[in-house]
C-alpha cells in the first residue's frame, strides 16, 4: 500500500531550519523501517543521510524517531506501525548533523568519562580469571547494550541538563562495578556520585521502555546508587582508621 | 594535510587489535568509516577457538589438534606455518581477553566455558552467550579508550598512495564535513574487513564492501586466493540474517521436507556439524532436489533443546527470529538458507602482516596469510582478525622504530587528493547517466548467480561477460543527489568501482581453477587435484585486468589427505 513518508531533513548551514520532506513510497512485505528508508534514498532521493551497518540490531546505528517513538530503524516493521502518514525524526537531545544524523558526542563524552574499562588487578592469571557463572550472568544483563543512544535520547534528565551523563553510561559503570574481575578503586565510582551522575536520574524509568534491548539501564543507576551509599559509609570509615 | 607515523584503517576487531598493540611513543590513529563500535564484527554470534581444554570432553584438546582442524578444514590451502602459529597464541589471547573484560560463559568451576563448532574434533569454542563479536569488538575499543587511541570516524578511505614500491598516505573522503582530505602516514595498516555485499544474499551488514581489498590491489599489491568465498550454511530464509553455527552446536538439527535429518546421507559420523562449505552444499543439494520447503529452504530445529537452554545459550538467535521472522525457535523451526558469508582470500601478506610494499600491513578478514585456505572453521576468524590485528601493529612499530621509513611525500599524496576531487566534481556536473544503486544491485545479481556455491566454466565466463558491461555502464555512472555531506551515493560510487575488480578477481580466478577445493566447487571438475592445484592464486592489478600467478603452500607437517567427516 502506498504510504506517506515525512522525513526531517536539514543540512546546516545550507538550511536555516529543519523541514520535513514528504515521500509517497511502496514498502515491500516484511520490510523493516531502514530497508524502506533505503529505497526511498536509492529510488526517489539520493541525497537522504542517515545512518545504518549491520541490519540486524545489534551495532547501535539506526536509532531514530518513527511516528514519535524510539527505536532502531532496523528492527521496526512497517507492517506494525499501521498508519497511513509515517513520520520519521531524528534522535531527540542530539545535535542534528545533517537529516537524520546525530553527534553523538555528548553520549560518548558520558561514556569516556565513567572509565569504559575493566579495571583489575595484577597481571592476567595464567589460567584466566575463575568467575561464577551466575555472576557473569549478571554482567550479562548490562552487556547486550548496543550504544545506540535510545535511552540517552529519551531521557528527561538530559534533556534539561546537557551535563547530565545519562542512563547508558551510568549502566556500563554498574556492568563494570558489578564484574568480580573488576577491582577499580572508590574514586572511581565516586566520580558519579553526583548531581550529574547516580543522582540526576529522575526514575521515570524512560531509559528502560525504550531500550531495544532490554537492558534496563535504570536497574544500573539503582544499583550505583546503593553502592555509592555503602562506598560512601566505608571509605569515611577507612578515613578514619 | 594531516600527518602519522601509523594509520590504521577499519575500527573492527582486527583495526583496534593493531592499535592496542602499536608503539605507544609513535603517533597512530584509526580511521573507520563508521564508528568503530558499528563495525561488522558486532554481529560475529558463536565464538572464538582456542585449545584451553576447558570442555570436560576435551581434556586432551592441543593447540596442535587446533591446527590439524583447521589445515583439514582448509581442505590444504591453508599455509601450515601460519596456522600453528595462530593456534598457538589463541592460548594466552583468551586469557588476556578475559584479563581486559571480555565477558566470556563459564562452566562449573568458574573457567572459560567452550562449546563444539562445526569441522572441530573437540569442543574448543569459547563465547559470550550468542554475542561473541559484540563483547569482543566493545572489550577492544574500551581499551582502545583507555589507551587513548585517536580516531578518525566516518571517514572513508578512497586510496592509498604508494611511491616507488613504498607506503606514503592515505586519501579519504570526510563525510562529516564533504571534504576529500590527505593523510601522510610512515606505515599503513588495513583491517578493512570483507566484500560480503558483493553477493545479493549475504549475512555481512551492509557496509562490507570490501573496498580495501581493491584499494590495495589496485595501488600494487596483489590479492590471494579470492575465488574462495564461503556461503554459511544457516542464514535465516528472507531476510539472510545468520544464525550461528552455535544453534547446530548446542544441537539443532536440520531437517528437509520430508521430516528427515539429510545430514545423515551426506557426513553421518559428525551429522549437523561438519565444515561449512558441505553442509552448505548439502542443503543446496537439498533443495534442487525437490527436498526443500517451498523450493527454498530447510528447517533448522532447536525445539528439542528446550527453552531454557534457547534463552540461557542462545539469546541472540532467539531475538532475532522473533523480530526478523515472527517465530519463536522454542516451538517453532527456523526457515533457513545458505548465503555468502566470509571471503577467505584478500590482500597477500606474510605471518608477519607485511606486504610486498614497504609500510602497507593487512590483517582480519580483508588480508589473507593464509589461515583458512580454502574453507574457513566457524570460530577461526575473530581469532585470526585479533591474532594477526596484534601482529600487524606491532611490525609496523617495528617498520618504523628501525628507521624502514624514508621520508614524508606530501605533495604525491595531495596529487592524489586533487584527483580525486576533480573526478568527484566531474561526475557530479553529468546530469544524466546510471545510477549507481542500480549498478550496484546489478552486480549483486550477477555474483549470486555465476559465482555461487555451484560453479562451472559456462557461468564464470558469462560472468566475466557480464562484468564487462557493468565496467562500461560504470563509465557514465551519475550522482543525483546535491549533498556533499554524508553523502552515501559518493560513497557507493568510490567502493563500486573497487568492487567489480574483487569480482573480477573471483570470476577469472575460479574460471581458471579447474579442480573442487573447499568452497569452491565446480561441477565441471568435482575432483579436488592437489598435483595441479595445491596452490595460491595470486592476482596483480594491471589496466587491462588482473594478471595472474601461483604460489606453494606451505606443507609443514601434516600431508594432504581425503577430507572426510
Ligand atoms: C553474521 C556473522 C557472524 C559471524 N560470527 C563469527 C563467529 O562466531 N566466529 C568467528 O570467528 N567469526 C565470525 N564471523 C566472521 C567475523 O565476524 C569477521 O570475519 C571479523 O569480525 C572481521 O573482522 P575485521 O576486523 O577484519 O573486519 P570488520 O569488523 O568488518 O571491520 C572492518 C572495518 O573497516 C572499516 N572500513 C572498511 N572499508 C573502509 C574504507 N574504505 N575506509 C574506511 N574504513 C573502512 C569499517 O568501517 C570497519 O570499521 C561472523 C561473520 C558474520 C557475517
Ligand atoms: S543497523 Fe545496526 S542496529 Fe540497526
Amino acid at each position: 500500500m502506498s504510504t506517506i513518508f515525512k522525513i526531517l531533513r536539514f543540512d546546516p548551514p545550507k538550511d536555516e531550519q529543519p523541514h520535513f520532506q514528504e515521500y509517497i513510497h511502496t514498502p515491500k512485505p516484511g520490510d523493516t523501517m531502514l530497508e524502506v528508508l533505503k529505497d526511498i534514498r536509492d529510488q526517489q532521493d539520493p541525497s537522504l543521510s542517515f545512518r545504518y551497518s549491520c541490519r540486524e540490531a545489534v551495532c547501535g546505528s539506526c536509532a531514530l524517531t518513527i511516528n514519535g517513538e524510539i527505536g532502531l530503524a532496523c528492527r521496526t516493521q512497517f507492517e506494525a506501525l499501521k498508519t497511513d502518514v509515517v513520520v520519521i525524526e531524528p534522535l531527540p537531545n542530539l545535535e542534528i548533523i545533517k537529516d537524520l544524523i546525530v553527534d553523538f558526542k555528548p553520549f560518548w563524552d558520558a561514556y569516556n568519562y565513567i572509565q569504559p574499562y575493566l579495571q583489575p588487578e595484577g597481571e592476567a592469571p595464567p589460567k584466566g580469571h575463575c568467575v561464577d557463572e551466575k555472576d557473569m550472568e549478571e554482567v550479562y544483563q548490562f552487556i547486550t547494550c548496543i550504544l545506540c543512544g535510545s535511552c540517552y535520547a529519551a531521557c528527561p534528565v538530559a534533556t534539561r541538563d546537557g551535563r547530565y551523563l545519562g542512563p547508558a553510561a551510568l549502566a556500563k559503570l554498574y556492568r563494570f562495578a558489578i564484574d568480580p574481575r573488576d577491582k577499580r578503586p572508590w574514586p572511581a565510582l565516586a566520580r558519579v556520585d553526583n548531581p550529574t551522575g547516580v543522582w540526576g536520574c529522575d526514575t521515570v524509568f524512560r531509559c528502560n521502555d525504550v531500550c531495544p534491548k532490554e537492558v534496563r539501564p535504570a536497574d544500573g543507576i539503582e544499583g550505583l546508587r546503593r553502592r555509592m551509599v555503602v562506598g560512601r559509609t566505608k571509605h569515611l570509615f577507612g578515613r578514619k582508621k | 594535510m594531516v600527518s602519522h607515523d601509523i594509520l590504521i584503517v577499519g575500527g573492527g576487531l582486527a583495526g583496534l587489535a593493531a592499535a592496542l598493540t602499536s608503539d605507544p611513543k609513535l603517533k597512530v590513529a584509526v580511521l573507520s568509516k563508521v564508528h568503530p563500535v558499528r563495525s561488522h564484527s558486532i554481529s560475529a554470534q558463536g565464538g572464538i577457538n582456542a585449545a584451553l581444554a576447558n570442555n570436560p570432553n576435551a581434556k586432551d584438546d592441543t593447540w596442535e589438534k587446533h591446527a590439524f582442524d583447521t589445515i583439514k578444514g582448509s581442505d590444504y590451502l591453508a599455509d601450515q606455518d601460519a596456522v600453528e602459529l595462530m593456534c598457538k597464541l589463541a592460548i594466552p589471547l583468551m586469557y588476556e581477553l578475559d584479563h581486559m573484560g571480555v565477558p566470556f560463559s563459564r562452566f562449573p568451576g568458574g573457567v572459560i566455558a567452550q562449546r563444539p563448532f562445526g569441522g572441530a574434533g573437540y569442543p574448543r569454542t569459547c563465547y559470550a552467550q550468542d554475542r561473541t563479536g559484540q563483547v569482543l569488538l566493545h572489550t577492544l575499543y574500551e581499551q582502545c579508550v583507555k589507551k587513548g587511541v585517536v580516531f578518525y570516524e566516518e571517514v572513508l578511505v578512497t586510496s592509498l598512495v604508494v611511491r616507488d614500491g613504498r607506503c606514503v598516505g592515505l586519501v579519504a573522503y570526510d563525510m562529516g564535513t564533504g571534504e576529500i582530505r590527505s593523510f601522510a602516514a610512515k606505515a599503513v595498516i588495513f583491517g578493512t574487513g570483507g566484500y560480503g555485499r558483493i553477493f545479493k544474499l549475504s549475512t555481512n551488514a551492509y557496509i562490507n564492501f570490501g573496498s580495501g581489498i581493491g584499494m590495495a590491489y589496485r595501488a600494487g599489491i596483489p590479492i590471494k586466493d579470492l575465488e574462495f568465498v564461503q556461503f554459511h550454511p544457516t542464514a535465516l530464509y528472507g531476510k539472510n540474517i545468520l544464525i550461528s553455527e552455535a544453534a547446530r552446536g548446542e544441537g539443532g538439527y536440520l531437517i528437509n521436507n520430508k521430516g528427515r535429518r539429510f545430514m545423515e546421507d551426506y557426513t553421518p559420523t559428525v551429522m549437523e556439524l561438519a565444515p561449512r562449505d558441505i553442509v552448505s552444499r548439502s542443503i543446496t543439494t537439498e533443495i534442487l532436489k525437490g527436498n526443500g520447503f517451498e523450493n527454498a529452504y530447510v528447517h533448522l530445529d532447536l525445539r528439542h533443546l528446550g527453552r531454557e537452554k534457547i534463552e540461557k545459550r542462545l539469546p541472540g538467535i532467539q531475538d532475532i527470529c522473533i523480530h526478523f521472522a515472527g517465530l519463536d525457535p522454542v516451538d517453532t523451526p527456523i526457515p533457513i538458507q545458505p548465503a555468502q558469508h566470509y571471503s577467505m582470500g584478500g590482500i597477500d601478506v606474510d605471518k608477519d602482516c607485511a606486504s610486498p610494499v614497504k609500510g602497507f600491513y593487512a590483517a582480519g578478514e580483508c588480508a589473507c596469510v593464509s589461515v583458512h585456505g580454502a574453507n574457513r572453521l566457524g570460530g577461526n576468524s575473530l581469532l585470526d582478525a585479533i591474532v594477526f590485528g596484534k601482529i600487524a601493529g606491532l611490525s609496523a612499530s617495528r617498520f618504523i622504530n628501525e628507521g624502514g621509513f624514508a621520508g614524508s611525500k606530501d605533495a604525491e599524496i595531495d596529487g592524489e587528493a586533487g584527483r580525486l576531487t576533480s573526478d568527484f566534481e566531474g561526475i557530479r556536473k553529468r546530469d544524466k547517466g546510471h545510477n549507481v544503486y542500480r549498478l550496484l544491485n546489478d552486480l549483486k545479481i550477477l555474483m549470486s548467480d555465476k559465482a555461487g556455491i555451484y560453479r562451472d566454466a559456462k557461468q564464470l565466463r558469462e560472468g566475466i561477460d557480464g562484468l564487462g558491461r557493468l565496467r562500461e555502464a560504470y563509465k557514465d555512472a551519475c550522482i543525483y543527489g546535491s549533498c556533499t555531506r554524508f553523502c552515501q551515493e559518493f560513497v557507493t560510487l568510490v567502493e563500486f568501482d573497487y568492487m567489480m575488480d574483487l569480482a573480477e578477481a573471483i570470476l577469472r580466478g575460479a574460471d581458471l581453477r579447474t579442480e573442487t577445493r573447499g568452497s569452491h566447487f565446480r561441477t565441471d571438475h568435482p575432483k579436488r587435484d592437489d598435483e595441479s592445484w595445491l596452490k595460491h592464486t595470486l592476482a596483480a592489478y594491471t589496466e587491462k585486468g588482473p594478471v595472474f600467478s601461483y604460489r606453494a603452500v606451505n606443507v609443514d607437517k601434516y600431508k594432504p589427505q581425503e577430507r572426510k567427516y
